[in-house]
Order: structure tokens, then C-alpha cells, then sequence
């Protein structure tokens, strides 16, 4: 089948309640239903998730590399709550 | 029918047609397609396995019965064919098992079989849709897939209760309305399977599929 009768989506999954919707691939489908199918088939066959999206990946703006440059910083690890000491109890930030 | 036949007969729908897809593993047209007719595939094998395991030995059960000792519809054992044909056969068998499966017996492995055939219904049921409601050959193939199989569905419904044939109906009414397919008006049935009536198709997929133990008897990984 050719790319415009089964375009691109990007395949967002929440993994558990309380989580974000994750970026995990992309599936060829025809519409979005459709997509919804092929993502559950394609990425969740081993329980990993609770909810699901899909994107028309025509529908993304992406940043152009060759700027990249101007648009990102380089690093500067001050700016990084990087410093503190977490107590273990905290867990998971 | 004595339980054991019950169960087997049963047993061996969900075996062939789990078979049947899994030929299509490597020749899917779409790589998600692939994954998804693997999928449903491993489901039906899984039901199978338990229903065999209650029925008797599930090695002898799948491997070293010959085709007249199969009790499985016609339906299912019907060649891949086209996508068209292997969509439209999984979505007339599993409009019939996703409500046969509620609250059938062995409970634990009707609830898997019902949560799993339900959504092998909408799976077959909206690629239906998106072939019959899609290009003019899409829809020509589906069309020709539906007739030429629709005289293997009078066989599911032979010793079952009227309700499930009006579900059936209805399932299959509002799909094809919404694929645009034509309902067939043929109402001759071709049945057999039950009492081990096969077509010629069985013994192709039995040689295959039994072949390594049929070779090597009690072979094991």
C-alpha cells in the first residue's frame, strides 16, 4: 500500500495512571482508528499501558537542525537542580 | 455431544484458523498488520492449548489426529486466499465467538476468549470497513470473499441457541452496512466439519503443522 492511503502516525502511550503520555514509534495506518489498532498491536501486546495516542506525524513542527545553534544553549549544568542531596525517601523525581 | 467433543470441537476452531494466520507471518501487507494477524494468531493457539489440556493430551490432541478426526468448522480451515478473504473469515468467526465466549464454559478460558475475541472482532470488523468502503478493487475483493464464504457460516450455528444467530446477524447487518458490502442472499450451507466432513484444505494444513512430530514422535525443545 502506498504512503498516502496509509500515512504516518506517532504512537503516544501512558504506561500507568498518573504518567505521562510517552513518544514509543510510529505505525502506518489509514485513519486514525485504524492507527489506534495498529499502535495497541504493534506496542502494547506485553500490558504496557492504560491509555493511548495517536498523532498524524504531518501534524508535528519540527525545529530545524541546522539551527540548532541558535535555538539551544550549550550546556550549562548550573542551571540544573543538580547540586542538592535527595534524601532516598524522596524516590523517583 | 459428550463434553470432551464439545471442547475439541472447539478446541480445534480456535487451532486451524490461529494456524491459518499465523501463514501469514512474513507476507502481511503491512508490517502492523503482521503484528496484529500474529497476534490474534497467538490468542487462538492459547485457547486451543487450554481447551485441549482439558479435553485430554494436548500434544496427541493437535499432532497425531488425522483430518476425519478434526472437529472444526469448514469456515476456518478455508484458505488465506487474498487480505480481503482472511479479514472477511476472521471477522465471520469472531462475530460468532465473541458472544458465544460470554459466560460459556470452562469459565476461566471463555472470560480470555471473550475479552480476546472482542477485539478481534473490531479488528477485522473495521478493516472490513476499509475494504469495502474503500477502492473500487478493495471493495470487488471483499465483496467476492464474502460470497464465497458465506455458505461455511450456516455450520456455527448448527446445536447452538437461536439468540446467537440473531446476534450474529445483527453484527454482521451493521458491518456490511457500513463497509457497503452486500448482505449474500444465497442460503445454501455447506456444513460437515462437526462430524469430520473436511474439505480438502485440512490435510494441507495437518501435513504441515504436524509434520515434526509426525517425524519425530515425542520430540521435544
Amino acid at each position: 500500500m502506498t504512503e498516502t492511503l496509509t500515512p504516518l502516525w506517532e504512537v503516544f502511550i501512558r504506561a500507568r495512571t498518573g504518567l505521562a503520555h510517552r513518544h514509543v514509534g510510529s505505525v502506518h495506518a489509514a485513519d486514525a482508528e485504524m492507527a489506534l489498532q495498529a499502535a495497541r498491536d504493534t506496542y502494547t501486546r506485553r500490558d504496557e499501558g492504560v491509555s493511548l495516542w495517536v498523532v498524524p506525524s504531518a501534524a508535528i513542527t519540527a525545529s530545524d537542525p541546522a539551527e540548532e545553534a541558535t535555538l539551544f544553549e550549550p550546556a550549562k549544568p548550573y542551571r540544573h537542580p543538580s547540586f542538592y542531596v535527595l534524601p532516598d525517601e524522596v524516590g523517583d523525581m | 455431544m459428550a463434553e470432551s467433543e464439545r471442547l475439541l470441537a472447539l478446541a480445534d476452531d480456535a487451532l486451524i484458523l490461529g494456524h491459518r494466520l499465523s501463514e501469514w507471518t512474513g507476507h502481511a501487507p503491512l508490517l502492523e498488520e503482521e503484528m496484529a494477524l500474529g497476534n490474534i494468531a497467538l490468542d487462538l493457539i492459547g485457547t486451543a492449548r487450554g481447551l485441549y489440556q482439558r479435553a485430554g493430551d494436548e500434544d496427541r490432541l493437535a499432532y497425531h489426529r488425522d483430518a476425519p478426526e478434526f472437529r472444526n468448522l469448514l469456515l476456518v480451515e478455508q484458505p488465506n486466499g487474498d487480505f480481503a478473504q482472511t479479514i472477511v473469515r476472521q471477522f465471520l468467526y469472531s462475530a460468532f465467538a465473541a458472544p458465544f465466549w460470554q459466560g460459556a464454559e470452562p469459565a476461566d478460558i471463555a472470560a480470555e476468549a471473550a475479552r480476546q475475541s472482542a477485539y478481534h472482532l473490531r479488528h477485522a470488523g473495521e478493516w472490513l470497513v476499509r475494504l469495502g468502503d474503500g477502492t473500487e478493487e478493495s471493495h470487488r475483493r471483499a465483496q467476492a470473499a464474502l460470497d464465497g464464504l458465506w455458505m461455511y457460516t450456516g455450520e456455527m450455528f448448527e446445536d447452538r441457541p437461536a439468540p446467537l444467530r440473531a446476534q450474529w446477524d445483527e453484527t454482521v447487518d451493521r458491518t456490511l452496512a457500513r463497509a457497503a458490502l452486500a448482505r449474500p442472499q444465497s442460503t445454501y450451507m455447506q456444513s460437515g466439519g462437526r462430524r469430520g466432513r473436511h474439505s480438502e484444505h485440512l490435510g494441507y494444513i495437518l501435513a504441515e503443522m504436524q509434520f515434526l512430530q509426525r517425524a519425530y514422535p515425542g520430540a521435544t525443545w
